[in-house]
């Protein structure tokens, strides 16, 4: 039982930042947009919020920061993708590219200095009867649950309005959605700005929360693991929560097999979420194989109202 | 008309990411150099010799607070004592673009240290090409006639450091995040683990390794999962602070290695080996200059002052800190070898003999932990 209550906390902490971008994901591919910028956007915010932090040691004021920072490279994106109809994937891989190189530029200052950073928790002492969850969730970051709170705000966003089925229909026809009146590009862009901002809080989260303090790509190919991610939780909020939490988990797991000191190489260890993920991804896609495919039809296609289809 | 600004978009951003990204070699040395070519006509007149022009690659940057940033110090010391600007190459990736920076270095410099065991093979082949050039990697073990390797004895700190943990764990449950399950690190283990034993026989030490030398996020997670299992103190190999802030969260006690890690847990370190290069490298460009330079397999301790304990933590007890000193005297001195038998593998086996001193090969290649050790050694 205690072992299942570490693991779990252990989950929840891993997860969290995944959890950011991979929210922020769903937004920008639901609307059509394809975003592999998540990488660079996360390390951008995890630098400003650095920066900002040592200047000002008001973690609201660097909350708003790494939204603003993330914000505007959102902001690029969108203008490159939807105005300017360029491909996607080219400008996601150059804000990758760039948000890497500029965040390491920016971070010379104030690499490996130490935040003296404490984020309040949430204490929910009437969650401690119940035996699993009182100890799990009783005790959590804010961020933690704001991060929570997103994915269920999200969702009922999405599948419960009618701006979330306008948000369906630009993703899938866009034309159709312009000649009900929907505005395609103020959809995306809305959107896409939106999903950036989210991913620059998981580089918010990485370094206030997980580790405090900014080192050189710090979060370590985590946007593109967010990114397969997107695919896994099948573009569902609650999904994402999921899945997450369980990618973080199985992340926690590994450490946790090496001191059983099972007879299984580190390396190996290494390797389970990832195996997890082929295997999860294999087994779903062969049990809707039979139904349409689910991703938004539109993703990756820039709209131009003249364009016949 | 837009698509030709979104391709231009995309290229300037392409442009701006090349810029700022990757290998940077130091600006304030490359304008150095340019005036030295300048002024070397007027200068070989006054002056009878020329002072080598000195170069660094480094694995990571010196804001790593880590391996990179002791190495930045000794920079910092070569140039102040000779009065030159040496060059810096940072975030040299181990692989076909280290050669490529050493070979580009090797073109207009004297000496070249490459700072990080994967160098080593690049290193090497450089060195073949240009054997008028001087090369000094760190940690590895092929020297040529132009190339020498160094190490420091970094387990005689380590051994120190493992004193300091047996006598501070309450629970004899003392945890270590290891990177990689190479000799260096295993070694270091090993002697940390006998300087706790040393002070509290039942002292056990759990092992997990994170693969990783540089990664924030999974030094905590493997960190975390020592915590879990109840460890009150925990030491890191690693390049990072992110398991000494893990454990400080906690309130249990912290060690990381390389440099001093006092900031980043004030309330809950204790020490650890810190790596000082500073000293060598000024003796090294000395002996060039001198032209008594000779290739060698440096392997130097406390006596040669390349490996040091951080200062204490403020909250370490002073009985803990005095029996570290007494230690450390008895190691400088020469009469006390870590390494020294009887000392058991995990089984149970005797691995060195009553009496029996492991020589520096054996140390070079370790691969086996000692009994009181808890994790394992993945196979080759």
């Amino acid at each position: 039982m205690d072992t299942a209550i570490i693991l779990m906390s252990a989950a929840i902490s891993a997860g969290t930042p995944l959890l950011f971008a991979v929210l922020g994901g769903i937004l920008n591919e639901k609307v059509g947009v394809i975003n592999l910028g998540t990488e660079g956007i996360m390390l951008i915010g995890a630098v400003t919020s650095c920066i900002v932090f040592l200047q000002t040691e008001n973690l609201f004021l660097t909350f708003l920061a790494a939204l603003l920072a993330s914000a505007g490279l959102g902001l690029i994106h969108a203008f490159v993708c939807i105005s300017l109809r360029a491909n996607q994937i080219v400008s996601g891989l150059a804000i990758t590219l760039f948000g890497t190189g500029f965040s390491a530029y920016l971070g010379k200052s104030v690499a490996g200095s130490a935040l003296p950073v404490s984020v309040p928790k949430i204490e929910l002492s009437w969650l401690e009867p119940i035996p699993f969850i009182g100890r799990v969730f009783g005790n959590l970051d804010i961020f933690s649950w704001l991060c929570i709170f997103v994915a269920i705000v999200m969702y009922f966003y999405m599948y419960k309005t009618s701006w979330g089925l306008h948000l369906k229909a630009v993703g899938d026809s866009p034309s159709t959605s312009d000649v009900m009146g929907v505005s395609v590009d103020g959809y995306r862009y809305f959107h896409v700005i939106l999903g950036s901002m989210l991913m620059g809080l998981s580089g918010f989260y990485l370094i206030m929360v997980y580790s405090p303090n900014w080192i050189e790509g710090m979060t370590a190919g985590r946007g593109w693991i967010a990114i397969a991610l997107i695919i896994f939780a099948r573009w569902n909020p609650l999904y994402a929560l999921a899945c997450a939490y369980f990618f973080g988990g199985l992340d926690a797991l590994g450490f946790r097999f090496q001191l059983l000191e099972v007879a299984i190489p580190s390396y190996f260890l290494k390797m389970i979420p990832y195996i997890a993920t082929i295997i999860v991804l294999m087994f779903v896609g062969w049990k809707n194989r039979h139904k349409p495919p689910i991703e938004p039809k539109a993703l990756g296609v820039p709209y131009f109202r003249e364009q016949r289809f | 008309m837009k698509k030709v600004l979104g391709i231009f978009m995309i290229l300037l951003l392409f442009m701006l990411a090349a810029c700022s990204q990757g290998t940077t070699k130091t600006s304030e040395s490359a304008k150095t150099e340019e005036k030295s070519e300048e002024t070397t006509g007027e200068a070989t007149e006054t002056e009878e010799k020329e002072l080598p022009k000195v170069a660094f690659v480094y694995i990571g940057v010196p804001g790593d607070g880590g391996w990179t940033y002791e190495h930045d110090q000794a920079r910092k010391l070569v140039d102040e004592t000779f009065g030159i600007t040496s060059t810096t190459v940072e975030n040299v990736p181990e692989g076909p673009d280290a050669e490529r920076v050493i070979e580009e270095l090797a073109q207009d410099h004297d000496i070249i240290f490459t700072t990080s065991f994967g160098y080593m093979d690049p290193t090497f082949n450089v060195a073949q090409k240009y054997p008028e050039v001087l090369f000094m990697h760190a940690t590895g073990y092929k020297t040529a006639e132009n190339m020498g390797t160094y190490q420091g004895r970094g387990y005689q700190p380590a051994y120190l450091a493992g004193i300091a943990a047996g006598m501070l764990s309450l629970n004899n449950k003392i945890g270590y995040v290891g990177a990689f399950p190479l000799p260096e690190v295993i070694y270091t283990i090993n002697a940390f683990t006998l300087g706790a034993q040393s002070v509290n026989p039942d002292a056990e030490v759990s092992v997990v390794w994170s693969n990783t030398w540089f990664d924030p996020t999974t030094e905590r997670q493997a960190a975390v999962s020592l915590l879990d299992q109840g460890v009150d103190v925990l030491a890191n190999y690693q390049d990072s602070p992110a398991g000494i802030q893990a454990a400080a969260e906690r309130g249990v006690w912290g060690m990381g290695n390389d440099s001093d890690m006092n900031e980043y847990a004030p309330e809950t370190y204790v020490t650890n080996p810190i790596l000082n290069w500073g000293p060598y490298y000024v003796d090294v460009v000395q002996s060039v200059i001198d032209e008594t330079w000779k290739s060698e397999a440096v392997f130097y301790g406390f006596k040669e002052g390349m490996v040091e304990l951080a200062p204490f933590g403020k909250n370490v007890p002073q009985e803990v800190q005095d029996a570290v000193e007494a230690k450390k005297k008895e190691i400088v001195d020469g009469t006390f070898d870590i390494f020294k038998g009887p000392i058991y593998d995990q089984a149970g086996n005797i691995k060195i003999n009553d009496g029996e001193t492991l020589a520096d090969p054996d140390i070079l290649s370790m691969n086996w932990f000692v009994k009181g050790v808890k994790g394992t050694i993945p196979a080759e």
